[in-house]
């Protein structure tokens, strides 16, 4: 049962990933566009109005009540950011036809409706409903700002917009509150009309249905997407090291501090760095977790992660406010040993097979699938998960060192509590 | 070893009782390139006072999580390390009623269920250690005290109950687990850590003859004795009406409890498990006429959504989400209720949500993690989760309606609150 990704029209792609195994099958629709400033908030806005209604389902209610009766088929509107690209959509999921207790088939309504989301939605007077626009406006707002919910996604959020100010990468996946607070509902169906015929469009399908079944059924439920001249996708820029760190600190009122730190990558053996990572701070088994949090008890979580399409890791840790300065240093410490090769080898083994874990079971998640292949076809790659095994399985101590060599320290965020800060 | 067909779902179950009483469950799931096995014991947050040896004892709050995070500790180093060695991505949690140690791995399943099931059956501590956790989970506790999800629902159990132990949280607090000792933590683990009160559940294509042998070679022959366990003499009226509390959120954020009257063991228990889901969808759902009307009327958002929980004496529905008017939202989800049992559910609406339950339940059988602790559940509470769609069959109208009836009433509410500071 092999992949395939064939176009289907215009800048309209489908990916197939057939699978037998699972109770239920995927859809996907994710238009492609590059992140910008001044267009995320609208861009994350356009999916979230269209969920409301369509011309056959016209509001929240019978959209609901179609769902319920496709036994419970769901389509969710997505906003992600691959590279420096914003993908916007919808994912729907619905219980394959082997078990629809009258045998129903599910594919054909739910690609309709999908088609129907993108291509036929509900408007008054050549614009989106004024009621939706608003309170989806209102959601995105209350959306961008209760991010402060979550300290610990907040500090990343936070160290990731400070180091890479200026550049797509810093714009956070929702766009941020000055522009989401500016939007209009004129310009937000232009930008509309503008997305579904300039943009690339992204189809995935994983179930049991055999792929001209599924041609057929997406090419019938997109049949009235306008097509105009499509643009490109964004091929993420290298991020310029900065020559003095820097270095941001915040007080509320909080009981954990949370300490971040980002590095650029000065290396494009990406296999390698993915691999330094994970033994860094990217497993359970790793320095920082093992170091850090188990050995000397400096923190709650230590963790890093490698950002492939950028060159970047960064490291997130909830820490005690008066342990900033040995977490900080301790935390640097781990990254030297890697750098003078100061491994064992269980280290490189278990941080191997930790990744070829996670290669070998991405095919047992219909999610993480569809998320794998959008970010590959946002970033114009085309590798396999088994191609990225196999590069892992190559690696050599070596180039981990090496590689490591390069990742120097840009940015320090630190958050801390009122009290700290007196 | 017995093996049981669930047509209408498509899946199967091996299962056998060892002599020591360990129940062992295998899923096989072909296809799939991950396996997963999950090993729990009948012991979590609530379990504080029980009886040993004939003698009641009393034990911190949040030692069933202390102990589980001090588990993976042998003698020979860490049990984490072994497994990721094996690229295994072992973790555990403890919930209110059970602790589950687990693990997911593509290779070297075997050899990880080997280690899986020595270092849960084996404990290790030393007062240096147990010491030195208390940094660590100090900083959990601290870490979850700063989340208002975290705050505004142990709040809400706080006012619906005056003597359950679901009252406290689960990993107890910075000073309780100041009072945990090596020596408490060996008990618990020999009154609790016992075969016959554990059950290892692995889905996957793997040999059911393989984990049977292997759980018969590892862990003890004999099996320990029933522990009772003592939760409290929980009245029917809530503890408190409401609570609010102040905290940096970007906007008011609530919940309403409802304190549910609970259910008896076996099927009983699955069949109101049931019954309270499909009424949240209808009282509440995203496709409940009250949905869609607070949705219009903007007093709530897509965070809004409810659930039904049942734990060990004790069962509650709860809703909430960001609301500007909590209060309006609280008392048009009892004048929901107070009409549906009016007028009687529509016919037509009630099938379209059990329709949409099924599939839903359906669904959960693609996660592996899923599967396990549902199955762990019904065999702590004596059902077999796979009947559900024999058990949708057997619900009706009536039985939703009467659920309604007894427990979303005013009387049984609570209103618990998170509020940003006034500027």
């Amino acid at each position: 049962m092999e992949v395939t990704r064939k176009k289907l029209a215009d800048g309209v792609y489908l990916t197939c990933l057939p699978a037998r195994k699972f109770k239920t099958s995927l859809l996907s629709a994710q238009f492609v566009t590059p992140l910008r400033k001044e267009t995320a908030a609208a861009c994350a806005l356009l999916p979230a109005v269209l969920r409301r209604g369509t011309v056959t389902y016209p509001d929240m209610g019978s959209l609901a009540a179609r769902l319920d009766r496709l036994y419970g088929a769901r389509i969710d509107y997505t906003v992600r950011k691959k590279g420096e690209n914003q993908c916007v959509g919808f994912v729907a999921s619905f219980i394959d036809d082997s078990f629809t207790p009258g045998g129903e088939k599910l594919l054909e309504p739910v690609a309709d409706l999908l088609g129907e989301l993108v291509c036929d939605p509900a408007t008054r007077h050549g614009r989106f409903v004024p009621a939706y626009f608003e309170s989806e406006k209102t959601n995105l707002i209350d959306a961008i700002r209760s991010l402060i919910n979550d300290k610990r996604d907040y500090a990343d959020s936070r160290l990731l917009r400070e180091m890479c100010a200026g550049e797509p990468y810093g714009v956070p996946r929702l766009g941020d509150e000055a522009e989401a607070e500016r939007l209009q509902p004129k310009k937000l169906y232009a930008l509309y009309q503008e997305l579904i015929s300039t943009a690339r469009l992204e189809l995935f399908y994983s179930g049991s249905a055999d792929r001209r079944r599924v041609e057929q059924a997406l090419l019938s439920a997109f049949s009235a997407l306008p097509r105009d001249v499509v643009r490109d996708i964004a091929i993420p820029r290298d991020h310029v090291a900065r020559q003095e760190v820097l270095r941001i600190e915040e007080a509320m009122d909080v009981t954990q501090g949370k300490l971040g730190m980002g590095f650029s990558c000065g290396s494009s053996d990406t296999a390698a760095l993915l691999m330094g990572n994970t033994l860094f701070g990217g497993s359970s088994n790793s320095k920082l977790f093992l170091n850090v949090r188990e050995k000397l008890s400096l923190c709650y979580y230590a963790s890093s992660l490698y950002h492939r399409q950028k060159g970047l890791i960064t490291v997130s840790s909830g820490i005690e406010f008066d342990k900033f300065q040995q977490a900080y240093e301790e935390i640097l410490a781990q990254l030297e040993a890697i750098r003078k090769g100061d491994l064992e080898d269980w280290e490189l083994e278990g941080a191997k097979s930790t990744l070829l874990n996670a290669y070998a079971s991405m095919g047992d998640s219909q999610g993480k699938l569809e998320n794998f292949y959008l970010g590959q076809a946002a970033t114009g790659q085309s590798e396999t998960p088994e191609m990225l095994a196999q590069q892992v399985r190559e690696i050599t101590p070596e180039r981990i060192f090496e590689a490591m060599g390069t990742v120097t320290l840009d940015t320090v965020y630190f958050l801390k509590g009122k009290e700290a800060a007196e | 070893m017995k093996q049981s067909f669930y047509k209408r779902i498509g899946e199967s179950i091996y299962s056998q009782r060892l002599p020591n009483g360990l129940e062992v469950r295998v899923v096989p799931k072909p296809g799939y390139a991950k396996k997963y096995a999950f090993f729990a014991t009948c012991y979590g947050g609530m379990d504080t006072r029980f009886c040993l040896n004939g003698k009641w004892l009393d034990t911190p709050a949040g030692i069933a999580h202390y102990l589980e995070h001090k588990m993976f500790d042998t003698k020979e180093g860490n049990a984490l390390q072994e497994l990721a060695k094996n690229g295994a991505e072992p973790n555990a949690f403890t919930s209110n009623a059970m602790t589950g140690y687990y693990f997911d791995s593509t290779d070297h399943f075997e050899e990880n269920l080997e280690i899986l099931l020595s270092f849960v059956s084996v404990p290790y501590f030393t007062e240096e250690s147990v010491a030195k956790e208390q940094g660590i989970i100090g900083q959990e506790i601290r870490m979850i005290e700063d989340n208002p999800d975290w705050q505004i629902y142990t709040r809400m159990l706080e006012c619906l109950y005056s003597s359950s132990p679901a009252r406290t949280s689960i990993a107890g607090t910075v000073e309780s687990i100041s009072h945990i000792t090596a020596e408490t933590l060996y008990d618990c683990h020999k009154a609790f850590y016992t075969p016959s009160n554990m059950i290892l559940t692995v889905v996957g294509e793997v040999d059911p003859v393989h984990v049977v042998d292997l759980a018969k070679r590892i862990l003890p022959r004999e099996g320990g004795p029933v522990i009772p366990r003592d939760y409290g003499d929980e009245p029917e009226t809530i503890a408190q009406a409401e609570t609010s509390r102040t905290m940096e959120v970007s906007c008011p954020q609530f919940l309403a409890g409802f304190k549910c009257r609970p259910a008896g063991e076996g099927e009983d228990y699955m069949r109101l498990s049931v019954i309270g889901d499909i009424a949240c969808d209808i009282l509440l759902g995203d496709s409940s006429p009250l949905y869609l009307r607070l949705y219009d009327q903007g007093l709530i958002n897509t965070s809004f959504g409810g659930s039904f929980e049942m734990m060990p004496g004790i069962a509650y529905l709860y809703a909430g989400g960001d609301s500007k008017d909590a209060r309006t939202v609280a008392a048009e989800i009892q004048k929901e209720a107070d009409r549906l049992v009016r007028e009687g559910i529509d016919e037509a609406f009630y099938q379209q949500v059990t329709r949409a339950a099924f599939g839903s339940n359906l669904r959960g059988l693609n996660s592996f993690e899923n599967i396990a602790v549902s199955l762990t559940e019904g065999y702590f509470h004596g059902y077999d989760p796979f009947r559900f769609p024999e058990v949708f069959d057997s619900i009706t109208k009536e039985d939703v309606t009467a659920f309604l009836r007894d427990n979303i009433r005013a009387e049984r509410m609570v209103l618990s609150e998170i509020v940003p500071p006034q500027t």
